[in-house]
């Protein structure tokens, strides 16, 4: 927690040489935030494994790297992000970019649905709709441990920026697709804020992808208000090469009878660590968490979940899963908070990881703490093998061994897959997971990078 | 077609088979009796070839072969069935799935193509009606929140399926109301052809008065004491285990 | 029927503590205070050999530099060491013989625990050596037990008659380096228990040591060390009681099990410190550090305990499992109720091959009282085939307590399985409402509920323990229901 680390001056540098260029670029509004979230990080640093919730990650690997770090698109960035196109069949999206924390479009930096709904730049949101802006940004991504929050507050610029207006159902996802490419090491950090206002439904879908060979390292921070009543659903899916690391943090702010869910997919990636806070803010709110992770080689993938009720008669589900190969290692790190006057409170955890080799290797810590009586609470944690019974229950019907564990594979990861609501993606995701544990793919299929 | 000889099997060292020999031939049906712990499943388990039951002395041959080399999907592929005393659940993998690829493993065991998806899926509705299995089970995860008598039913369904030389049915019949009995049962007698055979392990005699069995052998503490007709079971069922209890006691100080 | 819950809650937190009593035994202490001089004066009061008063400078040398634990989930007070006294004796006779020796005040004292000190009147089964303050007044049945080359002594006694077993054995499961508790009991201990099993005995009677704070502002560092050789079993069982004062107090021990291959080790504790008032005013704190490893191939180690007592209780028992084919157990039941406070589990490190190990947990949350379970299993590289299961369950009962579950899992070996369970709820008002409808009243529902959700525990225990055990959580939860 001591922040004086040479990891830490390292960035406190970098704020120092390119504060006013990043406040020349962004609202007034944002950069009124960046001095105290400066400060503040001076004091945290950047984690280390004594900090609890990353007792099980060493950041750096990637922190400890001589960056290029990347301030604004140039004019070559929007031909980039045109050329992008998804390959999941089927899957019908209000698509958008993102290039290295970027939102690189020059016409149309923000554009109304025929439903009412905004999206595009939150750097271009900021002056638009400086009301909503004001309402939302920096109210829920709040953190008293976490210098990496406070670092992205001091200096992300720009991200995406949705508003679900009251009452509206959009049917199509959003897909927000985050690229990043460049031709040296680069480091970025881009900030997303979602509005889901009353009654209104929405799901965001997010795929990562690295797109050249470079050491690539993104601190990226979402925040989500969900209002009474509405539903959200938040997908993600990365994909990125294993020379880059990914850190995302997602908070999500519950109203009253509200319902979100998260799920985050994690295929591909060098070092991914996904953070994700529910924060039950109203009675009655529902909150699902859910996660998936492969890993292989020198991967290492932590999940860390905080659902949070602070109200009486919510609740909360989280399951999360990981399958680690070769000498990959996985955390999890997982907490139920129910507040004193949280009552009637239902939360469950689980937490299941199978080791393939003997180098791979799993730490979980499944926590509750619990300050109310009226609950039910329950987590399991496990980490083993295949179910012998069920390996040799499929080979009594005449499956060969290797197939049954295949299956066994797949249907341990498919309870997690299962809980996607839009279906191209959900029959995507089995597809890629199937490939991926065949060995036939060992990155995403658009990843133009040969990167092994 | 099968024959197993002096056959004795431990689990983490404990004797449980003490020396079993019994031969079925095609088209016969064995009925496998006796009390609880006696070794019934374990035998089943041995048969089927679970590498948990380690066989310490005796063979098993099948169709002339040595069953006791061949892998579990190998005997399954050579018409091995065993019907679970306790279906396993298996989250996440959905009956479909699971049912055609073991349908189409055994196809391409004897040389056949694999099934079209369309064809696969007419098939799995004609054996569901034969066994009266309620569509909706077969799409979810393998028995999964089956109830007791729903993961029974689903054994035939499968057995239905993979149509078996030799079915081995452990305990089948318990956990079913009387109606699932007797659709248990017609499943079996529908499935029954002249060269196929049955070992069928229960604890009552009423699942043997609609599968009519041509041996009654009772097993007990890992051997095969007793090995009658079809009325040794009524006999069985009327006076309890203790007889031969004494019987096998007395026959030991004698 | 609410009404009646939060009467019978109210009277939870109204249960006295019984042993709450002071005796006027006439003492031996030194001044207040920590220091070199103390930790030298501590050393010569007992006439200590010149390597166990290095080991004690050095322990003390190194708990200057250390600071006190932040990660528990406890709100500990600031504990000023200069304020306590560390080492307080019962004035003794000279000739300790026969049971008419010792001071009738302190006979008296034990009675009245109902743990008498006079062999003829004691349960037949039961060796017990008991500790006052600082130091062990009496070992019972150490003549029969001498017959089987079974040793049971004090520690002092240990280190003045077998000085090689001591310096053998002693730091090597919990080094003085270990925490900072543990070394400032390993610069300050006074006394406590010693117990060897030889070769080939299982030891044929329950081995316990009865823990009493009598005096004021006085901590108490006692140290165990149990040796079970090759072979060799043996059962044993603490409890602990203090008087009811306003200052809190500092107990602070270690105990440390060696088990050679083969051994067999169940060490039980019946922890009932003077738990403070409803307002949470005294109270001991009770940091202990409870180590054994499992050195020999198929040995065991089995800790079971039940925690009713202490204003803050501190404390892992652990489980190293070196040995191949070794076992380690937890079970636990720990209650808080009024202001106690509780961070307690086990850790389990699994080393050797084919390890296993079994935690559980009960925790029991009334009035403001918080409970956590802090554990660790871990599984190292070359740990094959490890099992573990661990099932941690909490009960709440009112809604100003506080239940917590911190497990941590690292498995660094594929062939290992973890299981972890917890749940945590209220406690179940359809099995209250089915004891009431069979005619059984709220309060007593409570006392069988509880009892049964800490059976599984409880009947770890030894026969003679489990029914006091059973009457200590009625009386420390149920208030006037027990
Ligand atoms: N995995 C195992 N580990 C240890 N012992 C086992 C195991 N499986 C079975 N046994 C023991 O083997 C003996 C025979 O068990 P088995 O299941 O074959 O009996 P059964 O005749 O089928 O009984 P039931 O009528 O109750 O089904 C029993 O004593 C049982 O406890
Ligand atoms: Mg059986």
């Amino acid at each position: 927690m001591n922040g004086k680390s040479e990891v830490t001056e390292r960035y406190i540098e970098l704020y120092k040489e390119n504060i006013d260029k990043i406040s020349g670029v962004s609202s007034h509004y944002i950069n009124s935030f960046r001095e105290a979230a400066f400060e503040k990080f001076r004091e945290l640093g950047i984690p280390t494994k004594k900090n609890e919730a990353y007792k099980y990650t060493n950041l750096n690997i990637f922190f400890d790297h001589d960056y290029k770090s990347y301030f604004m698109p140039v004019t070559s960035d929007f031909v980039k992000a045109e050329e992008f196109r998804c390959d999941v069949a089927d899957l019908d999206t209000h698509g958008i970019v993102l290039l290295n924390g970027f939102y690189p479009t020059i016409n149309e930096k923000l554009r109304q649905l025929p439903s009412g709904v905004w999206i595009g730049s939150l750097n271009e949101a900021a002056v638009r709709f400086a009301d909503k802006i004001e309402k939302h940004y920096g109210k829920y991504a709040k953190t008293e441990t976490d210098g990496l929050i406070h670092l992205n507050t001091a200096m992300a610029s720009d991200g995406v920026f949705i508003y679900v207006p009251e009452g509206v159902t959009l049917t199509k996802p959003v897909q927000i697709v985050n690229l990043v490419q460049s031709d040296e090491d680069m480091f970025n950090q881009h900030r997303n804020l979602i509005i889901v206002e009353k009654n209104a439904e929405f799901s965001l879908i997010i795929c990562d992808h690295t797109l050249s060979p470079k050491k690539f390292l993104t601190n990226a921070v979402t925040e989500v208000f969900v209002g009474e009543n509405a539903h959200f659903d938040i997908i993600r899916v990365q994909n990125e090469h294993n020379n880059a690391c990914k850190i995302t943090h997602t908070f999500i702010h519950q109203e009253k009878n509200s319902v979100a869910s998260s799920n985050n997919m994690t295929l591909h990636g060098g070092l991914i660590r996904n953070s994700t806070y529910h924060y039950l803010g109203g009675e009655g709110a529902e909150s699902y968490s859910y996660g998936l992770f492969l890993a292989d080689k020198w991967q290492h993938i932590d999940n860390f979940v905080n659902v949070d009720h602070a109200s009486p008669h919510c609740t909360s589900n989280q399951l999360f899963k990981g399958v680690l190969d070769d000498m990959s290692t996985g955390a999890f790190n997982g907490r139920i908070l129910v507040r004193p006057d949280a009552q009637g409170t239902l939360a469950y955890q689980k937490n299941n990881n199978i080791l393939l080799t003997d180098d791979a290797k799993m730490d979980t810590k499944p926590q509750l703490e619990i300050y109310a009586d009226d609950v039910k609470c329950s987590h399991g944690a496990t980490v083993g093998q295949l179910d012998d019974d069920a390996l040799f229950y499929l080979q009594s019907r005449g499956i060969n061994k290797r197939e049954a564990r295949l299956m066994l594979m797949f249907g341990f990861a498919h309870e997690v897959i299962q809980n996607i609501k839009i279906e191209a993606l959900r029959e995507r995701m089995d597809n890629l997971v199937m490939q991926r544990l065949k060995g036939e793919l060992s990155r995403c299929a658009s990843c133009m990078v040969k990167c092994g | 077609m099968l024959i197993i000889n002096n056959l004795k099997a431990s689990i983490g060292g404990k004797n449980i088979l003490k020396g079993i020999s019994l031969e079925v031939k095609p088209g016969e049906i064995h009925a496998i009796m006796g009390p609880n712990g006696s070794g019934k499943s374990t035998l089943a388990a041995v048969l089927a070839g679970r590498e948990l039951v380690e066989v310490t002395e005796g063979t098993v041959t099948y169709f002339g072969k040595n069953l006791l080399e061949m892998t579990a999907e190998d005997r399954a592929k050579e018409g091995i069935f065993l019907g679970f005393q306790y279906p396993i659940e298996i989250p996440g993998v959905s009956m479909v799935n699971f049912m055609k690829t073991a349908v189409n493993e055994n196809r391409k065991h004897k040389g056949l193509d694999p099934l079209s998806a369309s064809d696969f899926l007419k098939m799995m509705r004609e054996k569901k009606e034969l066994v009266e299995i309620d569509s909706k089970l077969a799409n979810r995860s393998v028995n999964e929140g089956f109830s007791g008598g729903e993961k029974k039913k689903n054994e035939i369904f499968q057995m239905a399926m993979l149509e078996p030389k030799l079915a081995i049915l452990d305990e089948t019949d318990s956990g079913l109301d009387i109606d699932a009995l007797r659709i248990v049962a017609n499943g079996v007698n529908k499935l029954k052809l002249p060269d196929n055979s049955f070992i069928v392990i229960t604890h009552y005699q009423r699942l043997l008065d609609y599968i009519i069995p041509d041996v009654v052998h009772v097993l007990y503490d890992g051997r095969i004491v007793k090995t009658a007709g079809k009325e040794l079971a009524l006999e069985l069922e009327e006076k309890g285990y203790d007889w031969i209890k004494k019987e096998v006691e007395n026959n030991i100080i004698a | 029927m609410e009404k009646d819950q939060d009467k019978i809650l109210s009277d939870v937190t109204s249960g006295e503590y019984k042993y709450g009593f002071y005796s006027d035994i006439e003492m031996d202490r030194i001044p207040k205070g920590l220091s070199e001089d103390v930790v030298r004066i501590i050393s010569g009061k007992k006439n200590e050999p010149e390597w166990l008063l290095d080991f004690r400078l050095k322990a003390y040398r190194h708990w200057l530099i250390m600071k006190m634990p932040t990660w528990p989930n406890l709100k500990i007070p600031p504990i000023n060491y200069q304020e306590i006294i560390f080492y307080a004796a019962p004035k003794l006779r000279k000739n300790l013989n026969s049971i008419d020796d010792i001071d009738p005040e302190l006979k008296k004292t034990f009675d009245k625990l109902g743990i008498p000190l006079d062999e003829q009147k004691h349960l037949a089964g039961v060796a017990v050596d008991a500790v006052i303050d600082s130091v062990s007044v009496k070992t019972t049945f150490k003549e029969t037990l001498a017959e089987m080359g079974i040793i049971f002594c004090s520690f002092s006694d240990a280190v003045k008659e077998y000085p090689d077993l001591v310096k053998r054995y002693m730091g090597s499961v919990v080094p003085y380096t270990d925490n900072f508790f543990a070394t400032l009991n390993s610069a300050v201990f006074s006394d406590g228990s010693f117990c060897y099993i030889p070769k080939g005995v299982r030891c044929p009677m329950e081995l316990s040591t009865y823990f009493r704070i009598n005096s004021a502002n006085t901590g108490q560092f006692e140290r165990t060390l149990l040796i079970a050789d090759e072979e060799s079993y043996v059962s044993y069982l603490e409890g602990c009681t203090a008087p009811s004062r306003d200052e809190n107090q500092l107990h602070a021990a270690i105990v440390e099990i060696v088990a050679e291959k083969n051994a067999e080790v169940k060490y039980s504790t019946v922890q009932n410190w003077y738990p403070g008032n409803k307002e949470g005013k005294g109270g001991v704190f009770n940091f202990v550090t409870k180590r054994g490893i499992c050195k020999g191939e198929n040995s065991k180690i089995s800790w079971t305990q039940i925690e009713t007592g202490s204003a803050i209780t501190w404390k892992y028992p652990s489980c190293i499992l070196r040995g191949d084919n070794s076992t380690g157990e937890f079970y636990s039941v720990a209650v808080t109720n009024n202001y106690q406070q509780a961070d307690t589990g086990t850790k389990m490190i699994h080393i050797g091959k084919n390890t296993k190990s079994t935690i559980v947990s009960k925790g029991i949350s009334a009035g403001k009282g918080q409970n956590s379970y802090r554990g660790l299993v871990k599984v190292l590289k070359n740990a094959t085939n490890a099992r573990n299961f661990s099932q941690c369950d909490s009960l709440l009962l009112g809604d100003k307590c506080g239940a917590h579950t911190f497990p941590y899992i690292e498995v660094d070996n594929q062939t290992a399985i973890v299981e972890h369970e917890a749940t945590t709820s209220k406690i179940g008002e359809d099995q209250i409402f089915y004891c009431n409808q069979r005619g059984i009243s709220t309060d007593d529902a409570i006392g069988l509920i509880v009892n049964g959700y800490a059976r599984e525990v409880i009947n770890k225990l030894p026969m003679e323990f489990a029914v006091e055990a059973q009457k200590l959580l009625q009386i420390s939860l149920e208030g006037s229901v027990g």
